[in-house]
């Protein structure tokens, strides 16, 4: 403390311009908050390292959800408990960042529970400061993993007990189970003697990640007045008499001097090496679009591909989508794995569309293509009027029922049996849908074959079919 | 001489620096600052320029302490 004036520290925003509304001067935290007094040492510690400008706080969901109000540093706002796996990849692409990832017990003890213990036991080199006000503050005084035995909550209106909710959770402890932590300490903001020792500690986790020592966290009990039903003056008497009793102060792991700077993994990209690796070197052929020669209700189709699991359902959506690119539209395969892989129907839904794609969901799709009975019978509602069902008649004894759709039969399993391989059946398919559409041309669907194959010895099987779908088509007419 | 300086709307009234001050020369108001509510003020003479309001207050701007100047 050698500065003649303790004001403001400069690790906050001067005016908070990003904070909606006319005060753009004040925090939105209720009186007696600890977050705001921990917010001070940090932006302190901050300004004091000169390392704000290369700073990267996450806030979490909770309270401190505004931290990016306030903190002069580059922000990120996370998902619900998620701070230490944004923290990671933040850190491990700007190794020259300092990451910090501020959460509550809600935030990071329940629903981040997981997400921190990975973190640590990876020893990323992040620096964590977990406010244990042993509540939910935000969403109005909810139990949370923190809550001592006994307190009152909107969750525990008779208290947290043993038999109902388990003891709370001593963080610190836990994490100081695992080997990779660097540093670990449980601090309180109370009186001064103690808000120091905090100060201390805020600023010595920072210091471990800009030393490149690992992972560091400080645990900091903090009073939430308001969740409480206290005064400030009061929770902090709360912390001191309760709070401290079983949630024991002091430093639960100091490898500080061991350990030896850490260095992150090496993540020299270099575009030509990755696009080598992903064999994106070769530039796929183009062709031309062909929207506006098509019948209208071909045009910008919305699929649903359903089967069994097995029947290369999802390889048939990805090669609709993965040739739709090579005539430049815009294209979404999204695959439903699920249980549905095990005997019941598994499907993908695809869109191919000239404009936009909202949404890669199909509800009420303009084709479906049915390789088993369980599919026709589940999808056959959603497609739309005037739409076009191509259905595998050697798999499914009935014809759709609806009479307002195109119904086209491909005995695409025997088919396929004839070529020598039962695995075909979807090409089959495709063969008789671009016949049938002429959305995508047997160039552009032999291309995409030639991208999407990686055992190139079964090209030649899977083209053979491919036409025999065509031929079934033409034969139709 | 040190004294301290609480900027009257950006306190919450809290009460903390009150609770912490050792020379006991801070005071509630009667007054309703802008937030609405009774903020602190310094009384006028008696601060060590100790520090301990400072890092009490939850409010990044709502005290300075000048340790040396008079
Ligand atoms: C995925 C998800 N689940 C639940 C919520 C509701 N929610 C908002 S804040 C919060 C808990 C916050 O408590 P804590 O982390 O202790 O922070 P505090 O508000 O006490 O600072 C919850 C459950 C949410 N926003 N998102
Ligand atoms: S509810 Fe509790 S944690 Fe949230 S701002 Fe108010 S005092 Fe702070
Ligand atoms: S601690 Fe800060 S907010 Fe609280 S009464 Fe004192 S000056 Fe006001």
């Amino acid at each position: 403390m050698a500065k003649d004036i303790l004001e403001k520290p400069k690790g906050f925003h001067d005016v908070y311009f990003y904070k909606p509304g006319d005060d753009k001067e004040n925090t939105h935290y209720c009186p007696g908050c600890g977050h705001g007094t921990a917010h001070k040492l940090i932006a302190e510690a901050l300004e004091d390292f000169g390392v704000a400008d290369r700073t990267i706080m996450i806030s979490p969901v909770g309270c401190s959800v505004f931290v990016y109000y306030y903190f002069a540093t580059g922000n990120i706002q996370a998902a619900h408990g998620r701070a230490p796996a944004v923290g990671t990849g933040l850190k491990r692409a700007n190794p020259d960042s300092i990451v910090i990832s501020y959460q509550g017990d809600g935030d990071l003890g329940a629903i981040g529970g997981n997400n921190i213990l990975q973190a640590a036991n990876r020893g990323e080199n992040i620096t964590v400061f977990f406010i244990n006000n042993a509540i939910y503050g935000m969403t109005g005084g909810q139990m949370a993993p923190t809550t001592l035995l006994g307190q009152k909550t909107m969750t525990t209106p008779y208290g947290r007990s043993i038999q109902n909710e388990g003891y709370p959770i001593k963080i610190c402890e836990l994490l100081a189970s695992l080997e990779s932590p660097t540093y670990l300490e449980r601090v309180a903001i109370t009186d001064t003697k103690h808000i120091m020792k905090a100060r201390l500690a805020i600023r010595k986790a920072i210091k471990t990640q800009i030393d490149n020592k690992g992972f560091s966290l400080v645990e900091i009990l903090s009073p939430c007045p308001t969740g409480w039903r206290m005064t400030p003056v009061d929770a902090k008497k709360w912390i001191t008499e309760k709070m401290m009793d079983y949630f024991k102060l002091g430093v639960f792991k100091d490898l500080t001097k061991e350990r030896k700077p850490y260095s992150p993994p090496k993540m020299n990209l270099n575009l030509d090496e990755v696009e080598e690796k992903l064999g994106l070197k070769e530039k796929p052929p183009t062709f031309p679009s062909t929207m506006s020669d098509i019948k209208e209700q071909y045009r910008n189709p919305r699929i649903k591909v359903a089967g069994f699991g097995g029947q290369g359902v999802l390889m048939l959506g990805n090669l609709l989508a993965e040739t739709g690119m090579l005539h430049d539209y815009n294209v979404s395969w999204l695959p439903s794995y699920g249980p549905e892989m095990r005997g019941g129907t598994a499907n993908c839904q695809v869109h191919i569309d000239e404009g936009q794609i909202g949404s890669p969901v199909v509800t009420d799709s303009t084709v479906l293509v049915a390789m088993n009975k369980p599919s026709l019978d589940k999808f056959e509602p959603d497609v739309v009027p005037g739409g076009l069902i191509l259905y595998n008649t050697s798999m499914i004894d009935r014809k759709p029922e609806r009479t307002d759709v195109e119904a086209i039969p491909v005995p695409a399993t025997e088919m396929a049996d004839e070529i020598g391989s039962l695995r075909v059946a979807n090409m089959i398919m495709i063969g008789a849908y671009l016949q049938k559409t002429g959305i995508l041309t047997k160039d552009s669907i032999f291309a995409a074959l030639d991208i999407a194959i990686k055992h190139k010895q079964f090209i030649p099987m899977n083209r053979q079919a491919i036409e025999a779908g065509i031929e079934h088509v033409k034969n139709m007419d | 001489m040190p004294r301290m300086e609480v900027f009257i709307d950006h306190c919450k009234g809290c009460e903390l620096c009150v609770d912490v001050c050792p020379a006991g020369v801070i005071e509630m108001v009667e007054e309703i600052n802008k937030l609405g509510y009774h903020p602190a003020k310094y009384k006028g003479e008696g601060c060590t320029g100790c520090g301990f309001c400072f890092y009490a207050c939850p409010e990044p701007d709502a005290i300075t302490v000048y340790k040396k100047e008079d």
